[in-house]
This record gives C-alpha cells, structure tokens and sequence, in this order.
C-alpha cells in the first residue's frame, strides 16, 4: 500500500524522538538543567493540538461549502484528538512547572494559584473550553444537518476568536512562560542546534501520530453512521 | 419599539444587580470595582443581547427570512444590539458611580473604554445568541458558548481599564490594546455576515 509510509514515518520518529530525545546531550541552562527534555513533549503536543484544531476548521468550513455529512464527522473527529492533545499537553506542562516554576520550600500545590494565572495557561484553557463547548453544542441539537451545520458555523467563529486568545495576549501580558518575544518555538535562536535535531521530527512525529488515531476514529464512525451516509 | 418591557426588565436586572453588590460591598478598592463593573456589564450583555434571537419566534423568523437577506438581516441585529448596549452601559455606568463611588482618575476616558467594551461584548453575544438559537437549553448554552470566547477580550478590556484609574502605560501599549479591540469586532462584524446565512437555511 502506497499510503503507509507516513505511519512507517511517525512510528520511526517518534522512536528517534524517545531515544533522542532521551539521550543526545542538551545545554545545561539554570534552572532548567534536564527538565528542557520535556520540550520535545510538551511543545510538541501544543503543536499537535493547533493543527488538528485548524484541520478540524478546515473541515468545518468545506462541510459548509458541500453540504456532505462525511466532512462534518471528520471536523468532530479532528477536534476530539485535538483537545486530547491538549489535555496532555497540560498535563506535560504541569510536571515541567513543578520541577521550574514551583516554589521548592512549599509543596507544589501552594504553587498552584499564581501558576494559574499565567497568560499562556489562560490561553489553553480558553482552547480547550472551545471546544467542550464545541461537544456541548453538538450534543444539544437532535437534528443531523442542523447540528453539523451549527456546530460547523460555531467552530469557525471561535476558532478565529481563539487566535487573538493564543497568540496576542500572551505578548501584551506579563509572563513567565518562554517564547514571549515572536513566534514561540519557530525561532531559530530560541533553541540550541542539538534540540532542533529532535525537536522538529518530535513535532512531525507527534501529529502525524495525531492525524493517524484521528484517520482511525473517522473510519470507525463511517462504519457506524454507514446507513444514512449512504441513503 | 415592540417590546419595551424587555428592556425595562434589563434595566430593572442592572439596577438590582449593582444593588445587591452595594449592599454586599462598602467601599471597594479600584481593583475590586474594576472587575465588579466588567462582570455586570457582562450578565448585562448576556441578558439583553440574548434576547434579540431567543424571543422571535418561528413565524416571524419566516417573516423576516422572506423579506430580506440574511446579511442584512444580521447587520440590523447587530446594529441594534450595539445601540441597546450603549444605552445600558450609560445606565450601568450612572447606577455604578451613584451607588459605589467613582474611584476612576479620567473618568471620560473609562467612559470610552466602556463603550469599545459594549460593543465587543454586544457583537460577539448577537452571533452567539444567533448559533443558540438553533440549539436546545438556548439560555445556559449561550453562557457555556459565549464565555471562552469572551475572556481574552475582557482580560483585554480590564487591563486597558486601568489606565483610567492612572496606571501609566508604557508608550503606544494602550493604543495597541484599543486598536486590537477594534480589529476583533471588524473581524467578528465580517465573521457573523458570512457565517449567519448557514444558520439561517432551515
């Protein structure tokens, strides 16, 4: 089959991501010292998560243009692995923070509130709430094409309020979370050349593994939805 | 003007609500009132924008659908809906200062900063009020759509509110702030006016 080489592709780089990412030697910056292996994780799964949000939109904005139910069952499938993504990438995140950005003289969790209220934090939080949203709004409308047009109409409108949310504010406000000055993560200063070896194909890696469990679920739910998509 | 008890109920919500927090707050700091005038002016939003789809009923959505484009359509709800919440953020803002002080340095420039709010608030709920419309529970589903889409913009506006209580600035950040705001309700107006017609076909 001429279509697997990209899953070929993913199981090998995420292999070279775990071992590399696991053993090639980074820079030893205060503070940060090994923790910044978790780069390779966490940014990964904030990368994951956008593009499979955008495909999702993406998909959203062709069922509109179509009218073909297919496109709207891809779209829930996108944003379901996105916000899973998400999820992990909060959980990532918070081992990170407790290890760099916890006071160590209190436990973790009296940390907790002014971590929170980090601007990028919010951001996420926002993200993901979209979309429950999202999952909400689907399940509150009982007719087929109203709901995926609906629904399609919301992913489009919040998608574009989730920018300003992701990628403005947390310019404009203080913040203790790298990647404040440009694009966060596509500078090619920010990172020493040794990462960059892993962490672009961690990147890759990470939503090509995204884009496969998602390519799955949609099979699966044309299977199951396969009476009425063929009537 | 068909249903003007709709908005003396408004109204009537504003004045009980800042009442109820008069008698639950003596003398808040400028912080506190800050964040009190953006989360009533809020509930204010959600109360009277969401009214402008929820209440039509069926037949006079027909009405209307067969009358005119559904781009015009919305662009007379949205222009309603900025008016109706330039007039409530005036009774809001009167309320507020009558019941719990004026703790603002400018307060003309708090006044402007809370009318650029109103009229985010109040484009983003008409779009929003229209998607609910379609949906079951319409009224607790409107706050569940509308909140994360609604916090970086007031994030946004308390921030930029500050300066009213003489917060110095750093040069050109607040006029960055408003310009931004701006941005987001042209794209929001030209969003709503290509996305409503979808809503619409029913």
């Amino acid at each position: 089959m001429n279509k697997k080489w990209w899953k070929i592709a993913c199981i090998v780089l995420l292999v070279y991501t775990v071992i590399g990412g696991l053993l090639i030697s980074v820079p030893a910056l205060p503070q940060l010292q090994e923790t910044i292996r978790n780069l390779y994780f966490h940014v990964c799964m904030w990368f994951a998560m956008m593009i499979l949000f955008g495909v999702s939109v993406v998909h959203s904005i062709q069922y509109l243009n179509t009218g073909n139910l297919r496109k709207d069952i891809s779209s829930r499938a996108y944003a379901s692995t996105g916000v899973v993504f998400g999820l992990l990438g909060y959980a990532t995140g918070a081992i990170w923070a407790s290890y760099t950005w916890a006071d160590p003289n209190n436990p973790a969790y009296a940390s907790f509130g002014s971590i929170v209220r980090e601007p990028k934090l919010i951001g996420a939080a926002i993200a993901l709430l979209i979309y429950f949203a999202y999952f909400v709004l689907r399940s509150s409308i009982p007719d087929l094409d109203q709901r995926a047009r609906v629904s399609a109409v919301y992913n489009i409108f919040a998608f574009a309020m989730l920018f300003p949310s992701i990628w403005i504010i947390p310019r404009i406000l203080p913040s203790l979370h790298p990647g404040k000055e440009g694009n966060p993560a596509l500078n090619f200063n920010d990172i020493d050349a040794r990462m960059r070896m892993v962490f672009y194909p961690a990147v890759i890696g990470w939503t090509l593994l995204g884009v496969w469990i998602t390519t799955l679920k949609i099979r699966i739910s044309f299977l199951q939805e396969k009476n009425w998509l063929n009537a | 003007m068909r249903q003007q008890y709709s908005l003396y109920g408004v109204m009537l919500y504003v004045a009980s609500t800042i009442f109820v927090l008069y008698l639950a707050m003596e003398d808040p700091n400028a912080a506190t009132w800050n964040a009190l005038f953006w989360i009533t002016q809020l509930f204010v939003c959600i109360n009277a924008v969401a009214k402008s789809f929820l209440q039509e009923n069926r037949g006079r959505m027909l009405y209307f659908y067969s009358i005119c484009h559904p781009a015009v359509f919305v662009m007379a709800k949205l222009l309603y809906n900025i008016v109706l919440m330039a007039i409530l953020n005036v009774f809001n803002l009167i309320i507020f200062i009558a019941l719990m002080g004026n703790p603002t340095e400018v307060l003309l420039q708090f006044i402007g900063i809370s009318f650029l709010g109103g009229l985010g608030l109040s484009l983003v709920f008409t779009m929003l009020a229209a998607i609910a419309s379609k949906a079951m529970q319409q009224a607790s589903l409107m706050a569940i759509l509308g909140f994360p889409i609604i916090i970086p913009q007031l994030l946004l506006l308390i921030r930029l509110s500050r300066m009213a209580f003489a917060e110095v600035f750093r040069p050109g950040a607040a006029m960055q702030i408003v310009l931004l705001l701006l941005a987001l309700d042209l794209g929001i107006i030209i969003l709503s006016v290509i996305l409503f017609p979808f809503l619409w076909k029913d």
